[in-house]
């Protein structure tokens, strides 16, 4: 840039605004978001009001409560014709109200209504002191081992913190794939990121694997985002504005000029290295590679009920995101980011599959198989199609629930120690408790993509619109993998049902009707979209065109 | 002054808490160099905002602010609570589930 032009600019620059504009806000088409942050802020006061053996009752009630109320809302919208035609951009351009939005948000809730269930479980530990226990900590802030948690323990106390918490995450989820500007994304990232470090952290058996988790991804987190803050400087700095469209516009060139436009777009190092940046921090959350480093261990250490919520709903929110910033605002960079993002996805495919296969925790596997599974995904995200939307919502649906499903059956075997979570204390679980090692065959066999599961099924729409996209080698490179990822998923099957149950094995615990719906959930949706998928589908289709 | 200026200053900082981030071994320092990295970007947010002469930038910057300090909250109770029980806050010491 010029001296003088600088200098003027440094001048004259920012005119006075004597007055802000009112916002205009679309509190209906808002509201699943609010509905879910009110229950949120009323859980807490639920929190500090009422006495303590109420309030797991009326934390649960609240969640639940206001999660089905939030979906009542978005079937609502979606009713009305927010999703197709009447999709449009509400709350002064930060957040898009359009199909995609409306599906991810109407599918994160589902899960997270799912996960409430999981996480009120309170029959599978054993009794402490004569009070039933969840997974979760007595005392998050106690030390593990000391007189405090000890005393804790005694006095029956229990975290009922984490159903705050988890509404707070859905929040953030909620808005993180409508966000409509930059500025939007990166507060909704860390709505639902920092809930879910907390969360991390109150695991109430093997707590010092728990809280080394929340430290490794709290770090790994906070580092990510703000590579992801600034590449979202350089980009405002290159187009100056932080709204989708406007950036869009700037991009393909046609947006009014002005003179410090012009000085910043003729510089492509911002936009390239913005764009970078940007997407850097939404693969972390996806979970990519050669971002992945957090998930084995964050999902291993996590108490597993949040490591099934997180898997699949961060995933269902990241990936949204991701989809809504690479068709929105960048379509007219395509050239530039889809020979990285191939990449990406190969590697993500290839390098999560043949890690898993030498796995050997329960956890771990499913972490590393999420891994490969994001990498399926991105294939159906570099299609660039319609077909591309659709697919990747349907898989995005899919998937979820299979992954809580499966995160939801590890709870129940168990020894002295808490969750038995090692693969060679599951031999032979098929012998000891038929049903739930058959229900984990059936998660299994999703994950593996076998006919007649949800897994095929969206393997399927995802491999096929890449194809169309042309991105031939990637389905390739995806049935490859996949195919390895089938080796590890049958072996367990295989290890469940065909060798000798140890004596001193695990016990299957029985769960009360909480965990036990949320399996059958998963198990049915697993099926339904496996059996019968062409109505989700379709329904996925209809909701795949983004606003702009 | 030339506002690109600042721009280098920005980037700079952002590599040195970047830099501390990957060096260091101390999760509280760590957690300070990712600070700053967030500091870094308020800079650049504020000087773009100048250049393009809207105010986007300068509100940005006070919502990164809010950000940061709600990171601290998190972040300082998980590092804390580790500290107490194992009277450590090495990230290295953090291994119980290396491969």
């Amino acid at each position: 840039m010029s001296a003088s032009s600088v200098h003027s600019l440094w001048t004259t620059a920012a005119p006075v605004a004597d007055k802000f504009p009112t916002p205009h806000i679309e509190y209906a088409q808002l509201s699943p978001v609010l509905i879910v942050f009110a229950a949120a802020a009323l859980g807490v006061l639920v929190e500090a009001f009422l006495p303590r053996r109420s309030r797991y009752t009326a934390q649960v009630g609240v969640a639940a409560v206001g999660l089905a109320a939030a979906f009542a809302a978005i079937v609502a919208l979606a009713d009305k014709g927010y999703g197709t035609t009447k999709a449009h951009i509400a709350a002064m351009g930060a957040v898009a109200v359009d199909g995609p939005a409306l599906f991810l948000q109407g599918t994160i809730l589902l899960v997270g209504f799912v996960a409430i269930f999981t996480f009120a479980e309170r029959r599978l530990d054993q009794r402490a002191h004569g009070n039933r226990v969840d997974s979760f900590a007595a005392q998050g802030s106690a030390v593990p081992g000391s007189d405090q948690e000890k005393a804790a323990v005694r006095a029956g106390f229990t975290s009922t913190e984490v159903f705050p918490l988890l509404m707070f995450a859905v929040g953030g989820m909620l808005v993180f794939p409508a966000a409509n500007d930059l500025l939007t994304l990166f507060v909704a990232l860390e709505v639902f990121s920092l809930p879910l470090y907390i969360l991390c952290a109150l695991a109430r058996r093997n707590r010092l694997m728990s809280q080394e988790a929340a430290v490794k991804y709290f770090l790994l987190g906070a580092f990510s985002s703000a590579f992801l803050l600034f590449g979202i400087a350089l980009l405002y700095g290159y187009a100056g504005t932080v709204s989708y469209s406007g950036i869009s516009a700037v991009i393909d060139g046609t947006a009014p000029m002005n003179p410090a436009l012009a000085s910043t777009t003729g510089n492509d190092a911002l936009l390239l290295i913005g764009l970078a940046m940007v997407t850097m921090g939404l693969l972390f959350k996806v979970g990519a590679v050669p971002f992945h480093m957090w998930t084995p261990d964050v999902y291993q250490g996590a108490p597993t009920p949040v490591t099934g919520f997180m898997a699949s709903a961060t995933k269902v929110a990241a990936f949204g995101a991701l989809l809504r910033l690479l068709y929105v605002v960048l379509p007219g960079m395509r050239w530039d980011w889809r020979p990285v993002m191939w990449g990406v996805a190969i590697i993500t495919m290839l390098a999560g599959a043949v890690i898993a296969v030498t796995q050997t925790d329960v956890k771990r596997l499913l972490a590393y198989s999420s891994i490969a599974h994001a990498g399926f995904i991105l294939a159906g995200v570099i299609a660039t199609t319609p077909d591309g939307i659709s697919s990747v919502l349907f898989y995005l649906a899919a998937y979820s629930f299979v992954t809580l499903g499966a995160f939801a059956v590890v709870t129940l075997v168990r020894d002295a120690g808490g969750e038995a979570t090692h693969l060679s204390r599951w031999a032979g679980l098929g012998r000891r408790s038929p049903l739930v090692a058959a229900v984990f065959a059936v998660f299994l066999l999703a994950f593996a993509g076998i006919p007649l599961t949800s897994g095929f099924a969206g393997k399927f729409a995802v491999f096929k619109a890449a194809a169309g996209g042309g991105a031939m080698p990637l389905v390739i490179v995806g049935v490859i993998s996949s195919a390895i990822a089938a080796f590890f998923y049958i072996r367990v099957i295989v290890l469940m049902f065909f060798s000798e149950p140890k004596a001193d094995g695990p016990t299957v615990a029985v769960p009360s009707v909480m965990t036990s719906t949320a399996i059958a959930v998963g198990v049915a949706v697993t099926l339904v979209l496996g059996l019968a998928p062409q109505y989700f589908l379709d329904l996925a289709d209809k909701a795949g065109v983004f606003v702009r | 002054m030339n506002p690109a200026n600042y721009l280098y200053l920005s980037a700079l900082l952002f590599t040195i808490g970047a830099a501390g981030v990957l060096i260091r071994r101390n999760a509280i320092v760590v957690f300070m160099c990712v600070e700053l990295m967030l500091n870094a970007c308020n800079l650049a947010f504020v000087t773009f905002s100048r250049l393009h002469g809207n105010l986007d930038g300068q509100v940005i910057a006070f919502f990164t602010m809010v950000v940061a300090a709600a990171e601290v909250v998190v972040g300082l109770a998980i590092i804390v609570s580790i500290f107490r029980s194992r009277h450590s806050a090495s990230v290295d010491d953090a291994n119980l589930m290396k491969l």
